[in-house]
């Protein structure tokens, strides 16, 4: 027996012979958040309905925990929370109400619903908003309420769509911030197209466009990808090009249009030392030194055009 | 699970005034009528001399309010029913029971029991209301009872069509008049076919099985009928959802 919580095999759908996603497969292992990155339009959410059992794949399976969301839905679904793109509120009850509701249907025990519903409070900082009408409360606090109502009956799996959309930016916070804290415990999906937030919260991350999976790994190789070799170095006295290539390591340099120097080094190598040491002696007038981080934006825009790029050549052969 | 959704139905319906303006506005009309009637018992059984033209005072009265009833119920029904899925497809709260442990086929009949518990209010006051008679007079309880049960299957047949014609659109006005046609079209179909009462038309008509009941008469046929017409809509719209989870 594995210990995965979230099993997808093959995952595909289409909509009218369109593929939204196709053979989507990934893992996920308890204690793990998963960050789900795309452009709109890739399929995210396409494939969180089907992970949820909302929409049934054409082709593929999931598992949750072992169960199978096709063979044995109401077993897999107790297993899951869910937060939609577009939060599924009845505005007409209040906070405690829906709540109560929540619990009720998501199988909670009568006698822990109380509980059930308070410990979800807390944790969303809705305690006090317990008797206000949904349709009252600001966006924010909706999307708290949206937030407890999937993680009320303590799931093994959290599946949140877009779950920081709309939010002020101490309320994304405090929102990361749980997410990581349920992430602990349970296993979390996120899906979102904020990628320093992804930084933030994710073990795992995985990138989708178009459908297809085009990343999928642990943060760290994306991060590793993000820092590379380079280095931003300013001078007020700028060398000829040559001269900083004379340093050891450095194998390419270029001059920005910004007055600074891009610094690119071999692997391994680390020559900031040795860039300050000369510039001192030949007097450049060194002022800055510092990593050059391709931002997580142009990693993305790599990956998801690399594929284009295979696509491309795959169709020209 | 299935007691879980019709109480969720039942928490939204007086959650908002609409619950409440229908039971009131009913139970007034039931109650102008029940005065009517009883007032016109006085005047007709005075001028009835001829034993043969005397009839008891649970049929006079209950006839006519149990026919209002069946009328008003063709109004009041699609305009319960009417935002019973629609709604939820238009402020898409649906993912938030498709996501839940319970089956569609639960939801479904979730919603029809709460709706139809809701409406079972009215019939249970309009028992009541004509259980008073018994005071000053010995009335037909059988009766009162068959006329009871006619309604609540009628009204449950009602409620099923509305909940199917609800799963098909996500404009709750839409549904309304969709289903306020289709129960006047089944009602009336009874008058179209008056002249040949063998016709199988004829006997699709939901007033011709209501009939039985309001003569104090319980049929298993009729109620077999009564059962088959609910089931089936029920069914449809379980599979109008599935084709949603299927085709999206």
């Amino acid at each position: 027996m594995n210990n995965f919580t979230v099993e997808a095999i093959e995952l595909t759908r289409l909509y009218g012979g369109r593929e939204a996603v196709s053979n989507v497969s990934f893992t996920l292992s308890k204690g793990e958040v998963l960050g789900f990155l795309g452009p709109n339009g890739a399929g995210k959410s396409t494939t969180m309905k089907m992970l949820t059992g909302n929409l049934a794949p054409s082709n593929g399976s999931v598992k949750i925990c072992g169960i199978d969301m096709m063979e044995n839905p109401k077993e897999a679904k107790a297993l899951i929370g869910y937060l939609p793109e577009m939060r599924p509120l009845y505005k007409e009850l209040t906070v405690d109400e829906y709540l109560t509701m929540a619990a009720r249907l998501h199988r909670v025990s009568s006698k822990h619903i109380k509980n059930a519903v308070e410990t979800a409070k807390e944790r969303c900082g809705l305690g006090h908003m317990s008797k206000r009408l949904i349709e009252n409360l600001s966006n924010g606090y909706q999307q708290r309420v949206g937030i407890a109502q999937a993680i009320i009956h303590r799931p093994m799996v959290v599946i949140l769509d877009e779950p920081t959309v709309g939010l002020d930016p101490i309320q994304i916070r405090d929102i990361r911030a749980l997410i990581r804290e349920v992430g602990g415990e349970h296993s979390v999906i996120i899906s979102t197209h904020i990628l320093p937030e992804v930084e933030m919260v994710c073990d795992q991350v995985q990138i989708i466009d178009k459908g297809k999976l085009v990343f999928n790994g642990s943060i760290d190789v994306l991060k590793r990808q993000r820092i590379g070799n380079k280095l931003l170095v300013g001078l007020h006295n700028p060398p000829n090009v040559a001269e900083l290539l004379k340093i050891t390591g450095v194998s390419e340099a270029e001059a920005l249009s910004s007055g600074l120097i891009r610094v690119r080094f071999e692997d391994g190598a680390t020559p900031a030392e040795a860039i300050v040491q000369t510039a001192v002696q030949h007097g450049w007038g060194l002022h800055q030194i510092a990593p050059d981080q391709t931002s997580l934006e142009d990693v993305f825009m790599q990956l998801t055009y690399q594929e284009q790029a295979i696509v491309q050549e795959q169709a020209a052969a | 699970m299935i007691i879980n959704v019709a109480r969720k139905e039942l928490k939204s319906v007086f959650a908002s005034p609409m619950g409440w303006v229908i039971l009131s506005l009913l139970m007034f009309a039931f109650g102008t009528q029940y005065l009517n009637g009883v007032n016109d018992y006085f005047a007709v059984m005075s001028g009835a001399m001829r034993p043969a033209e005397r009839t008891g005072v649970t049929q006079f009265v209950g006839q006519s309010i149990y026919g209002l009833a069946s009328f008003i119920m063709l109004f009041a029904v699609p305009l319960l029913s009417m935002r019973l899925i629609s709604e939820e497809r238009r402020s898409q709260t649906l993912p938030f029971l498709f996501s839940a442990p319970i089956s569609l086929t639960e939801i479904v009949v979730g919603k029809f029991l709460g709706l139809v518990a809701f409406l079972s209010i009215l019939i249970v006051f309009i028992g009541a209301m004509l259980t008073t008679l018994n005071i000053w007079s010995d009335i037909d309880f059988g009766f009162l009872l068959a006329n009871s049960l006619g309604l609540l299957l009628m009204v449950a047949s009602f409620s099923a069509l509305g909940i199917y014609f609800s799963s098909l659109t996500q404009q709750p006005v839409i549904a309304a008049i969709l289903t306020f046609i289709a129960l006047f079209a089944l009602m009336m179909l009874d008058r179209f076919f008056a002249g040949d009462p063998a016709n199988i038309l004829g006997s699709l008509s939901l007033t011709r099985h209501f009939q039985s009941f309001s003569n104090g008469l319980i049929d298993t046929a009729d109620i077999a009928y009564f059962i088959l017409f609910a089931v089936t809509f029920l069914t449809l719209t379980v599979r109008r959802l599935d084709a949603d989870r299927l085709r999206g």
